[in-house]
């Protein structure tokens, strides 16, 4: 089971990186994927076998098909590979990459306290969640529906072809 | 019984936050600087579950489920901004769209 768990996490944080670095941006996406489909494994080891699945169907199938329909919808051609090598410098990586790697340390440094703390890990069955979402966070469901609501709203609005607005020049 | 260092769950989650993060900063195509903004927000979810795994209560799972919903909602957002944006600059790069006006 642990070398599952380590296996599982190598590969998240591999294909998280090969993410960040793509010129292609299909390419990143099917990588997010396998991203998200190792952390859905990680879940279901950590006893929560319910998020696994919506980590699978919401995130790895819905949220990722919206990108694939806009990539679609975008209708990028071959010069869209020269502006990706055009604004693509991997020195660009140093300055953000040193800040992140400090915050990082940071992180692992204030975990040293919880070093001998373990976690005896059962599962957390979904008839729990349920229980406890429908219960005690029902004013947040509301809540997470309105926002939905504004969500589909604001994408309608945004994204009509034909927004009756100055033409203005290319910038 | 498997039981796990729980500093070990939390700092996978800070792997994957800083990465996205480093994602957000060096990149500068749009639809790049979304997914990266999806990497930062599993593992904020990845955290949560972690927690609410140690904890052995459900309000982990229950915190994930909302980030997931604004997930949703940020993304069906930010990728209508990115529609618009390529019709208007015929570009992704994020400093084409570097004037507000109006």
């Amino acid at each position: 089971m642990y070398f599952i768990l380590y296996l599982v996490s190598a590969i998240a944080i591999i294909s998280t990186v090969m993410v960040i670095t793509r010129l292609n941006a299909v390419h990143g996406l099917l990588y997010l994927i396998v991203s998200l489909l190792a952390v859905a494994v990680i879940f279901y080891i950590l006893g929560a076998p319910f998020v696994a699945a919506l980590e699978v169907i919401i995130y790895a199938g819905a949220i990722m098909v919206l990108f694939v329909f806009v990539i679609m919808m975008l209708n990028l051609g071959a010069h869209s590979a020269q502006d990706e090598h055009r604004w693509y410098k991997p020195r660009m990586f140093i300055g953000p990459g040193f800040l992140a790697l400090i915050l990082l340390a940071e992180t692992i440094y204030a975990m040293r306290y919880t070093g001998g703390i373990r976690t005896n890990l059962i599962s957390i069955s979904p008839q729990q969640v349920g229980m406890e979402l429908y219960g005690t966070y029902l004013l947040g469901v509301e809540l997470s529906s309105i926002l939905l609501l504004a969500g589909l709203v604001a994408a309608y609005h945004l994204g009509r072809r034909h927004y009756h607005a100055q033409p203005r020049e290319r910038v | 019984m498997v039981n796990l260092p729980v500093g070990y769950g939390l700092i996978l989650a800070g792997v994957l936050f800083a990465l996205g993060l480093v994602g957000v900063l060096a990149r500068r195509n749009v639809v790049f600087i979304l997914m990266s903004i999806e990497i930062m927000l599993n593992a904020a979810g990845v955290a949560f579950i972690v927690a609410g795994s140690h904890w052995r209560q459900p309000d982990g799972q229950v915190m994930f489920f909302y980030i997931l919903t604004m997930a949703a909602a940020e993304v069906s957002v930010g990728l209508a901004l990115v529609l618009q944006m390529h019709s208007r600059f015929k570009t992704l790069d994020a400093d084409a769209a570097s004037r507000m006006r109006g």
